[in-house]
């Protein structure tokens, strides 16, 4: 049953082979036995998740039950859900429940999924790593030694380790395909605007965008039909009609144009991950698409743009955590400034002060236009690049992060060879175009790749739709880690 | 040696919509503390603003009203500042590019001491869409702050004047006729003491044609006469700065009412840097021509419009028509007491009412003289008012009210003392005007009979008098013109009596 789909889950379900409580009960006993040596829930809540199952029991019984009823998921600790500790995985947030819905949780909730708990996260959604968090790091499931990506880590192992049928993540810079692909699973980052950010807490507005995390393609097919959609209580939410992403996943690939941008096959990136993605592109040779060699000429500077970029909008998105209305307030303070500085100094861990001050450094008066100004306008390139690469293809591959997961602490003091995780994903959210990651076999010491399909503008289902073809040939997707 | 003052202002004009700028939460004045404070104004974790057209809506007419550039495209940024009453550590505001630039406002100083009045144009630089703060209650929270979040997220324009000002005068005359512009094109209610809104000035002096003095930004002056009282000491201090050798530093200063002083609330160097940039989670403010277009249709006549016409069409004087067009309360009214029943018919029995503007008279339907209407608003209206401590809206008595009574003295059917026992019985007690005059008596004696018989009366019973008069002492009219009031229990129409006077007297 935990390597079912939810296709199948939903269909137990339906058929009264198991029921909504059962299920959830089953996830709850392996997050109880897995959980403490993953750290992959912050808050769990059994009583809660049992209610709800017990209410979707009652739907599928009225015969009202949709696809996701029943069905056990994880939420990121990034989405306020009412009555749910929301930690943001920060102490900041150690103590805040959230009053109200975010607009994802609504729509789950809408249509009667099963909330298991939340999962961690790297601290305000900034690292690579999952090792910011205030609740400490998250493991891999495929070797505990190794961390599982970020910023959704929590998720994407909790997924991989069979904790929950599916989840939700966040993707600022390839915060939810870098850990995918560094825990073996799927991973989707729509178009900016297609998911409403109402409810998920901002690092930085223009980029950050929510999405599925699955086992497969099918799954987050599923998922992303219940989470987008226009939410006028997010001014950058687009205004479309409602679409089934899993419309096209039947669809052969032939002449599907796949375009590989010669800037992400040079140096930076491992030997095996080369291996590997050059495997999983020959495979869709054999499934009938062709491949063009693209070019994005300015993706070389989309880290130094994203650096500037994503910390001016977090020094600002930060701001409201200042001790006054809720959240972490020092215990002991002098005046107002005092109380100010303490609170987040005691509040904040090093990487998001790091970032903070960086962005507070970059919109300073005298340096605005040198950062900022000059980081939007090749921010605008990036894009370009992008849409110029898309005359010539329908998809572009390549690898989602340089290398396959990396140790515990190994990169902990390095800030930059951290960024650099991120290298392949980052170009995406600055040119707000859908991102996605699919498991695409093993590199060194036997940990997972990912294949990065980036697909153009709303064009989510093809590249769901070329990721399930892939994925109903191979089967990478479907392997678990050991023990699990 | 000469010095000059000049002035810019800075004016915060909160907007009279329903709800807050950037969400549902209502803008209701005096309600419970954090009653009116929804997810977004606490700024909670993970909410986002989404903008109230309504708020845009009264830009756009501010902006036309004052001949403006209104922006196709603006930008709302962030201005990042950390203070407990600004919930998200920023407020949304514009900066680089605002709604609406480049207007202008009429305004008419009045006369003081020896200069007359006068008219002068004043430029607007911008005027931007912001959202309040909130408050912070230093008061009884034993030593600690309360904060107070209901006004936060309140829709403000702040308009931006360029430094055209030359006097305090100058300055309060701008401040009056923009409160009545806001007013009068219903984007603002204008209350004061409420802090609807709310006047920053920044005053230099300088030499006559020297450039720009150095300025200082004197906050939140919350009356005009704070207003005047603050530049006069502020650019008296200035000058007495710079008389003794001393120079002016750019600062923010506040104004003491108690003490009638300004004082430093920080200077240049301590300013904030505010960081502004453009605000991700709101898209840039498009404003098409059809928007601008509906909008324009909404607008009523403004002032500057309504006074050309009292001037061209009614003849009153420039002075008399700034004033009736200084609210549109005080214009109602007079527009209603010049015409109190539209449906009368232009002349002749049943005919066609035109409106009474396009006339081209002087005289409303009713006959009634614009120059007498205007006297009674400017002089016992306004007078009785101010008594009372009342506004124009809230005045007992109605245009149609005021405009029957007129009627009466236009007609010759009061005479102008009996007008006011009208007045003064309305004012207290209601009622329309022919009941009052029949039931104080009040019908002037315009019978010409009558008044003869009763000069002549008068003529016989003091001969001695008459035989002075007759003699050169024409101060003695007076004392007939009393005595025969007197005989008519003050009902004889004046200028018949004058008349039949005159002539009787004269022998």
């Amino acid at each position: 049953m935990i390597n079912a789909s939810i296709k199948q889950l939903s269909a137990a379900l339906a058929a009264k082979t198991i029921s909504s409580v059962e299920l959830t009960q089953l996830y709850l006993e392996r997050i109880a036995r897995l959980n403490p040596g993953l750290n992959a829930y912050i808050t769990l809540n059994p009583e809660v998740s049992l209610a709800q199952a017990r209410a979707a029991d009652a739907r599928i019984a009225a015969g009202q039950a949709d696809t996701l009823t029943g069905i056990p998921l994880a939420q990121k600790d990034i989405f306020c859900a009412k009555g749910w500790l929301t930690t943001c995985g920060s102490k900041m947030l150690h103590n805040f429940v959230s009053p109200y819905d975010a607009h994802v949780i609504e729509q789950f909730n809408r249509a009667g999924a099963v909330n298991l708990g939340k999962t961690n996260m790297d601290e305000f959604a900034m690292g690579s790593s999952n090792e910011t968090s205030h609740y400490g790091p998250v493991k891999n499931p495929w070797d505990t030694a190794r961390v599982p990506g970020g910023s959704s880590g929590g998720t994407a192992a909790a997924v991989a380790a069979r904790l929950c049928a599916a989840a939700t993540g966040t993707d600022t810079g390839g915060s939810i395909r870098q850990p995918a692909a560094l825990c073996g699973i799927s991973g989707l980052k729509p178009t900016y605007g297609v998911v409403s950010r109402y409810g998920m807490i901002a690092f930085a507005s223009s980029l950050d965008q929510a999405g599925p995390m699955a086992r497969g393609a099918e799954d987050l097919a599923l998922l992303l039909n219940t989470m987008a959609g226009f939410d006028e209580r997010d001014s950058t939410s687009l205004q479309r009609d409602k679409e089934d992403y899993a419309r096209d996943l039947a669809k052969p690939l032939d002449g599907l144009r796949i375009g590989l941008p010669k800037e992400f096959f040079a140096e930076g990136m491992g030997s095996d991950v080369a291996q590997t993605v050059g495997t999983a592109i020959a495979e869709y040779k054999k499934l009938g698409a062709s491949v063009v060699e693209v070019s994005l000429p300015n993706s070389k500077l989309s880290v130094p743009v994203y650096y500037v970029l994503a910390p001016a909008e977090a020094s600002s998105n930060l701001s409201r955590f200042d001790g006054v209305r809720y959240g972490y307030r020092a215990p002991e303070y002098g005046d107002l400034a005092d109380m100010y500085e303490k609170s987040r100094a005691q509040g904040f861990g090093a990487e998001v002060k790091r970032r903070i001050m960086i962005g507070t450094y970059v919109l300073s008066h005298g340096y605005y236009d040198a950062y900022y100004l000059q980081a939007q306008k090749i921010r605008r390139l990036i894009a370009q690049d992008f849409t110029e690469a898309f005359r010539q293809c329908d998809v572009i591959m390549g690898p989602t992060a340089p290398s396959t997961a990396f140790e515990l602490g190994e990169k902990g003091d390095d800030p930059v060879q951290m960024y650099l995780s991120d290298i392949y994903t980052i170009a995406v959210n600055l040119a707000g175009l859908p991102g996605m990651s699919i498991p695409c076999g093993f590199g060194a010491a036997n940990m997972p790749v990912g294949l990065q399909i980036i697909g153009n503008y709303f064009d989510e289902a093809r590249m769901l739709n070329a990721a399930h073809q892939y994925q109903l040939a191979t089967d990478w997707h479907s392997r678990a880690p050991n023990g699990i | 040696m000469q010095w000059e003052i000049v002035i810019g202002l800075e004016v915060h004009a909160q907007l009279s919509t329903g709800s807050k700028i950037f969400c549902g939460a209502s803008t209701a004045f005096g309600a419970e503390p954090n009653t009116q404070a929804d997810a977004v104004s606490l700024a909670l974790p993970g909410v986002l603003p989404v903008l109230n057209r309504g708020a845009v809506e009264r830009a756009i007419r501010f902006g036309l009203a004052t001949g403006a550039h209104i922006a196709p495209r603006s930008v709302f940024a962030r201005k990042n500042y950390f203070y407990p009453d600004l919930p998200k550590g920023y407020q949304i505001s514009q900066f680089d590019l605002p709604v609406v630039g480049n207007g202008q406002l009429v305004i008419q100083v009045p006369a003081q001491d020896k200069s007359p009045a006068y008219e002068k144009v004043v430029r607007l630089t911008r005027a931007h869409l912001e959202e309040d703060a909130g408050k912070s209650l230093h008061e009884d929270f034993h030593g600690m702050t309360g904060i107070d979040l209901n006004r936060a997220g309140t829709p403000l324009l702040e308009i931006v004047s360029e430094p055209d000002m030359r006097s305090a005068a100058e300055a309060v005359a701008y401040a009056k006729a923009l409160h009545s512009l806001v007013r009068w094109i219903g984007i603002c209610d204008g209350n004061m003491q409420e802090g609807s809104f709310r006047c920053d000035a920044n005053v230099s002096v300088r030499r006559p044609g020297a450039p720009l003095g150095t300025r200082r930004e004197i906050k939140n002056l919350n009356s005009f006469r704070f207003l005047e009282q603050a530049i006069n000491y502020e650019a008296q201090w200035q000058i007495d700065t710079l008389v003794n050798g001393g120079a002016i530093h750019q600062a923010t200063v506040l104004f003491d009412p108690d003490k009638g002083e300004t004082r430093m609330m920080r200077s240049k160097e301590e300013a904030h840097d505010y960081r502004y940039f453009p605000d991700p989670d709101l898209l840039p403010l498009e404003i098409s021509e059809e928007w601008k277009a509906q909008v324009r249709a909404t607008l009523p006549e403004l002032p500057q419009a309504k006074q050309a016409r009292y001037v061209g069409e009614l003849g009153l004087s420039a002075y008399d028509a700034s004033i009736l067009t200084a609210s549109r309360e005080m214009a109602d009214f007079f527009e209603t007491a010049l015409n109190p029943s539209p449906t009368l018919p232009l002349s002749g029995e049943g005919a066609v009412p035109t409106p009474l503007m396009t006339r081209g008279g002087r005289e409303g339907f009713a006959g009634i003289e614009a120059k007498l209407c205007a006297n009674w608003l400017i002089g016992e209206v306004s007078a009785q008012l101010n008594r009372d401590g009342l506004d124009m809206a809230q005045c007992p008595i109605t245009g149609q009210q005021l405009g029957g009574m007129l009627q009466r003295i236009s007609d010759g059917t009061i005479s102008n003392s009996g007008a006011k026992e009208v007045f003064r019985t309305m004012w207290a007690e209601g009622g329309e005007t022919d009941a009052i005059i029949e039931s104080k008596g009040l019908k002037q004696v315009s019978d010409s009979g009558a008044i003869e018989a009763l000069v002549d009366e008068i003529i016989a019973a003091n001969s001695d008098k008459v035989a002075e008069y007759r003699s050169g002492k024409d101060k003695l009219f007076g004392f007939f013109v009393g005595l025969a009031m007197k005989a008519s229990k003050g009902k004889a129409n004046p200028a018949q009596l004058n008349e039949v006077l005159k002539r009787k007297l004269a022998g």
